[in-house]
């Protein structure tokens, strides 16, 4: 029966950790280029999510609508303005020019909200929900719904818009795309708005969970890394599939190595599937 | 003595795809071997089998009385197997003689740069770039960088050289002065196994041919019986050629 | 060849003056880019000239400086500690390489960034031997002053720069330099002309990981104290990255003016903007990035290159 319960609290992390990674692993899969603002983008979501709460008492949930807008249109402005100038460049570039990026923002939250760690606390709390022996706290689990939801929506995005479209066609053959009219460069500034937009959000729902601290932002990047390892990249069912199983394994690593190896053991987890899998669980070749 | 490159029973699966099936082939010391077939056939895989690219999936691959079925690249290299590409891979950033330096130094058993160095020089001499040798790889022609290519596998002291579609893109004089330079390879008692679309060119240079189609190899022999078996001309030649060749001949 | 050599004996012949100001913050300044210029050398092997996105140099770091203070915490003498971290940061480069450098692009940068992650934790973790997340002291060296102290550390780390940067000049010109171009330019195309990438490529993480490991351990010795937060810093991997971009990378120089350069920038930035100096830091990075992806040296070099460059030095 402890089993199942850390199965389900496994699952609702899993669910929270797909969406964070969902918007890493698109960037990551069209742009080629791994974005490590995305811990920050992240923890900003979050506290936007707190100070709507403690100063104008919205809910964390519809924080989500004014995090989606503001964090798309921060993310495309950075990819129009400056990162689709390094687009081409080497690897070690763009990564390297996304880390200078990142130390600005986190020196910027760290000034302008201290390291203290805070926490959202909903007044009244949302309670538990009993099913039998499980013990599912509502907060937990109306996040990870809502996470999930997000995910979802972004498949469909993909899936069935016109820019969605054009973006999965940049992905596959980028000069197949340029040819057929689609502008690239534009695309690549929307698909970095959508992963910041991702990244914001999930980092508003996490505020209910988590302590929010300009300090957590590199322990959300490398969840995000393990989850595209684990899942593959660029593919929203790679992302569901990547953090539920990463949410699983920390459930039951805490469980039996003890909670202060949970990084230990998914970075363990990540290097152990990177050598004997070299593109990803289920990667397929030639996205290196 | 045995034949200088032996292969037996060897085939190669990609996924569900079988690109080579059951290839039993022998190449003699001193040939020179075309290889023909449709687009697809698995001619380059199978170059890519014998240099150690892909591992056969079934089957056994002998060079020079040795099994080389497992070497990887580097290891074929050094015995005695070199390749050109059918996309031209120079190092770019390097001088025309560096390129040939490194073939030289890595592969053909030179003990010192300076050693390496100076056998770059005469083999480029060979092929006619000393002129371009401190000029950087990637400001060379197309043609140009097809002689590099050959410049390099001849630094690596070759005893079997497969050539992956040398002279594609080639203009008429640009392709003479190629099969002349091959030919020069083929006379210093190289092995030679060329692949190549051009009929002209591969009766012109090769003493046998090997027909590949669909992974399976078809007909083996003699110029003058390929160019005559049915099933090459089905598969490959095509039967417009057939009947050019009865008027012509 | 002789011309880069005796460039470098008359710079570190001039650093190696720098204790005769007497001055304290310069001294600790000198001993710091010393330890920079080592960062930056050992990253140049890999990164440089494979051609490899390493950001292992704060696992090495780390590992080297725990190893050291662990072994004179269990006795063994100072300068023996050191050698001992060079080994297992040696060791664990050989290992780490043949499961890591199958990789490629991102992936091994995300890889090896992970690795510092990991030893930390599990340095954290091991309280008994390393004192975990309390941090670990060391012996303070018997030496008549204080000053005498910053003196030794200073020739210390001198004298492991000047190491790396004589590895440096003789791998440039041997046939593992060689190889490692070839492998930079096209490593598909390397393997095929017969060079043993997967050899050559340990060899140049080892080479990355051996003076990083010494260098994080004469570190300790020198703070007297340590913990895993600082020795297994990000930020070692990125700094080293940067400095070497700064002077060029896959240069023989390139990564002592880089570093040089570097610290005189983060040296000022400190001063005046103490709050805010890592976001200056990330500005910094940016620009480079933006403006100067070859280095600073490609300013002057530009019109020869890397490879004019290389052809003379071997030609």
């Amino acid at each position: 029966m402890l089993s199942l319960q850390i199965l389900a609290n496994g699952l609702i992390l899993g669910g929270l950790y797909a969406c964070i990674a969902a918007g890493f692993s698109l960037v990551w899969g069209v742009l080629n280029v791994i974005n490590i603002l995305h811990g920050s983008f992240i923890v900003l979501g979050g506290y936007l999510a707190f100070f709507a709460y403690s100063i104008a008492g919205i809910h964390p949930f519809l924080a989500i609508l004014i995090a989606a807008p503001l964090f798309f249109a921060l993310g495309y402005v950075l990819q129009a303005g400056l990162i689709n100038r390094m687009i081409a460049a080497p690897v070690l570039l763009t990564l390297t020019l996304t880390f200078g990026l990142d130390l600005m923002l986190s020196n910027a939250m760290l000034v302008a909200f201290s390291a203290d760690f805070r926490k959202l606390i909903l007044e009244p709390p949302l309670g538990v929900l009993s099913l039998g022996a499980l013990v599912l706290p509502v907060d937990r689990l109306s996040a990870m719904a809502l996470a999930l939801a997000l995910t979802g929506l972004l498949y469909l995005v993909l899936a069935r818009s016109r820019v969605g479209r054009a973006i999965v066609a940049v992905r596959m053959d980028r000069e197949a795309a340029a040819l057929m009219g689609v502008n690239v460069k534009r695309i690549y500034a929307v698909t970095f708005g959508l992963g910041a937009l991702m990244a914001g959000a999930s980092g508003a729902l996490l505020a209910m969970i988590f302590p929010i601290s300009p300090l957590v932002g590199p322990v959300y990047l490398g969840k995000a890394f393990v989850i595209c390892v684990l899942g593959g990249l660029g593919s929203v069912p790679g992302a569901m599939i990547g953090g539920l199983t990463l949410g699983v394994v920390e459930s039951f690593g805490a469980l039996w190595f003890g909670p202060e190896h949970a990084v230990t053991l998914s970075f363990t987890l990540l290097i152990v599937v990177l050598v004997l899998r070299p593109s990803g669980m289920l990667g397929k070749k030639g996205y290196e | 003595m045995s034949a200088l490159l032996e292969l037996s029973g060897v085939s190669r699966r990609f996924g569900g795809l079988r690109a080579l099936s059951q290839i039993d082939l022998a190449v003699e010391r001193g040939e020179v071997v075309g290889l023909i077939g449709p687009n697809g056939a698995g001619k380059t895989t199978l170059v890519n089998v014998v240099t150690g690219v892909h591992r056969a999936s079934t089957g056994r691959v002998r060079f020079d009385g040795e099994d080389v079925t497992r070497l990887r690249p580097f290891q074929a290299a050094r015995r005695g197997i070199a390749r050109t590409f059918q996309i031209v891979q120079p190092f770019p950033g390097m001088t025309v003689l560096e390129n040939v330096t490194a073939a030289a130094l890595f592969a053909g058993g030179g003990r010192s740069i300076p050693q390496a160095r100076s056998q770059a020089r005469e083999h480029l001499g060979f092929v006619g770039l000393a002129g371009v040798a401190d000029k950087p790889a990637a400001a060379l022609t197309l043609a140009m960088r097809k002689r590099l290519e050959l410049a390099k596998s001849l630094a690596m002291r070759p005893k079997l050289l497969l050539l992956d579609e040398v002279n594609a893109g080639l203009n008429a004089v640009e392709m003479d002065a190629a099969l002349a330079l091959i030919r020069g390879i083929a006379a210093r008692g190289v092995t030679i196994v060329i692949i190549e679309h051009l009929m002209k060119v591969v009766l012109s240079l090769c003493s046998r041919i090997v027909v590949l189609h669909h992974g399976e190899l078809i007909a083996a022999g003699a110029p003058a019986e390929i160019v005559k078996d049915e099933r090459v001309i089905q598969a490959y030649l095509g039967r417009r050629y057939a009947a050019a060749q009865a008027a012509g001949g | 060849m002789k011309r880069d050599a005796l460039l470098g004996v008359a710079l570190f012949a001039l650093i190696a003056a720098l204790p005769l100001s007497g001055d304290s913050y310069w001294m600790r300044l000198g001993t710091t880019m010393l330890m920079y210029g080592v960062l930056a050398i050992s990253w140049n092997f890999i990164g440089g000239m494979a051609g490899y996105p390493s950001f292992a140099s704060a696992a090495f770091f780390g590992l080297g400086a725990y190893t050291g203070a662990v072994a004179q915490k269990l006795g063994v003498p100072m300068a023996l500690a050191w050698g001992l971290a060079g080994i297992f940061a040696l060791a664990f480069a050989a290992a780490l390489g043949l499961a890591l450098l199958r990789l490629r692009g991102h992936y091994f940068a995300i890889a090896s960034l992970v690795v510092a992650e990991v030893l930390r934790e599990l340095v954290n973790a091991a309280t008994d031997l390393t004192g975990g997340g309390m941090g670990l002291n060391l012996p303070i060296p018997r030496l008549a002053s204080v000053q005498a102290q910053a003196v030794f550390f200073f020739y210390a780390m001198l004298a492991l720069a000047a190491l790396a940067f004589a590895t440096t000049l003789v791998v440039v010109r041997s046939r593992l330099g060689f190889g490692l171009r070839c492998i930079q330019q096209n490593e598909s195309a390397a393997d095929m002309l017969g060079v043993n990438t997967t050899r050559y490529k340990v060899a140049a993480f080892m080479l990355s990981g051996v003076f990083v490991g010494v260098a994080g351990a004469i570190y300790a010795s020198w703070l007297h104290y340590i913990e895993p937060p600082d020795v297994f810093d990000v930020l070692y991997s990125v700094k080293a990255i940067v400095m070497v971009l700064l002077g060029g990378a896959g240069s023989v120089f390139g990564p002592l003016v880089g570093a040089a350069l570097f610290l005189s920038l983060e040296e000022l930035v400190w001063r005046n903007y103490l709050q805010v100096h890592t976001g200056v830091l990330g500005l910094l990075i940016v620009l480079l990035v933006m403006f100067l992806p070859r280095g600073l040296m490609s300013l002057r070099l530009r019109k020869d290159s890397l490879v004019g460059k290389s052809a003379k030095a071997s030609g």
